[in-house]
């Protein structure tokens, strides 16, 4: 039975805790409503861009340059794994890694070679145990601030096509977490190399004309390519970032919660401990003075 | 009421401009054209330039957009570009600080990093938009 000054002690630390969780919680909800904006207002441009794309790829055939047509083998893979910078996120972090190292596996049992790039610290620090040798090259994200990703986006989608060129790898496969709602993030995997156009942008119905193309049509591909796969780079970044903040959001006002219901309980069993003690000391004195 | 052109701009942070107007000019890489409503499909890329909306004969609004495509379909045009700005908005000052700015932040970097060719496309765009300003 722990004594009533202990009893105060934890009261104390768990109040203190509840203090710091219900900061953060309130913090993660300001910085999702503007991290939400950010993912909102790039749509307009990714899918506009995909259906650009889809016209285009569709008029080009097979004939397209290798990043849409690929190196015609399926032999290195590259994994890029995109997690959050900081933990106190609930599963977030947790749920991308678990499945690129599905991925991984799946892969390797497939006898492809696997190359990771990781993008942000936590899954960096979380598959670095296992699949540390596989590491290629690792994109900072704390230097990113008021959720202006561009530039970061601009420079991983160069260094990407830089190393497809090089013949570093075949394909490349982005794993993120994909913003459905506030409750619920969905660890995606995602094809970014050799582009392809989603199966449901939708389709210009031409009414039987022919598109013109200035300059040409390998030229004007050539140029959306690499756009196209910095925009796709761009709006993971911008759903991860605003996925974290609310699955930190949600782990922070449960863990406000459980420290209430802890405070509770442990108020609970301050007051009977005390009750106990007070009631421990009347019947001394009463017995004390009965033996008189 | 005659027909009008369906006309959107967007940039990866927002969409710019979206609605009917009565033509558009726009500067693509093999020279200015302008689109008007029911023009044939055409696809092109686009250089640093000021974007014209026309309603009427007047001048309804002024984009300055770095790169990108214009697309028309007979849906209406479509512009994707990689930065714009609305013209009435900015301020030469304002510009001249942000070239300043990204000025610093390229010489602060490496030679080899990746970044530094997207920070001086940014700075070549903030130039051009600066002298399209003071015209």
């Amino acid at each position: 039975m722990p004594s009533l000054k202990d009893l105060k002690n934890r009261i104390t630390s768990v109040k203190s805790t509840r203090k710091i969780t219900k900061a953060m919680q309130m913090v993660a909800a300001a910085k999702l409503k503007r991290a939400q904006d950010a993912a909102t207002a790039s749509r307009p441009y990714a899918s506009r861009m995909a259906s650009v794309l889809a016209n285009l790829s569709a008029s080009a055939g097979a004939g397209g340059p290798k990043l849409l047509a690929g190196t015609g083998e399926d032999k290195t893979h590259l994994i890029v794994v995109m997690t959050a910078e900081r933990g106190l996120a609930g599963g977030f972090n947790t749920y991308v890694v678990k499945l690129a190292k599905q991925k991984i596996g799946e892969l390797r049992a497939e006898g492809k070679t696997v190359k990771i790039l990781t993008v942000g610290k936590k899954g960096r620090e979380q598959l670095s145990r296992e699949y540390g040798d596989m590491f290629v090259a690792h994109v900072d994200l704390a230097d990113v601030k008021g959720g202006n990703y561009t530039e970061s986006a601009l420079a991983l989608g160069h260094s990407l096509t830089t190393r497809f060129e090089d013949g570093e790898f075949d394909v490349a496969t982005l794993i993120y977490s994909q913003f459905r709602n506030v409750l619920s993030q969905v660890p995606t995997a995602q094809q970014i190399i050799p582009a392809s156009a989603p199966a449901d942008a939708p389709k210009v119905d031409l009414k039987g004309a022919i598109y013109q193309y200035e300059p040409s049509e390998t030229e004007i591909l050539e140029t959306l390519l690499p756009r196209y796969i910095n925009t796709q780079i761009l709006s993971a970044m911008l759903e991860s970032a605003a996925g974290e903040q609310a699955s930190r959001m949600t782990a922070m006002d449960n863990a406000t919660r459980n420290a209430g219901d802890m405070i509770d309980s442990l108020s609970l069993q301050y007051n009977r401990a005390r009750q106990a003690q007070i009631t421990k000391e009347l019947i001394e004195i009463i017995s004390g003075a009965e033996a008189l | 009421m005659a027909d009008k052109l369906h006309f959107a701009l967007v940039s990866p942070a927002k969409e710019l401009f979206s609605g009917e107007v009565d033509q558009v000019i726009a500067p693509g890489t093999e020279g200015e054209f302008g689109v008007l409503v029911n023009h044939a499909p055409f696809m092109t890329t686009l250089k640093n330039g000021v974007v014209r909306v026309l309603e009427g004969d007047s001048v309804k609004m002024r984009i300055f957009v770095r790169g990108g495509f214009a697309d028309v379909t007979p849906d209406g045009l479509t512009i994707l570009a990689e930065e714009a700005r609305n013209l009435d908005g900015v301020k030469v000052e304002e510009v001249q600080a942000e070239m300043e700015a990204t000025l610093l932040k390229i010489q602060a970097l490496d030679k080899d990093d990746t970044a530094k060719g997207a920070l001086q496309a940014h700075f070549d765009y903030l130039e051009s938009l600066k002298a399209a300003l003071v015209h």
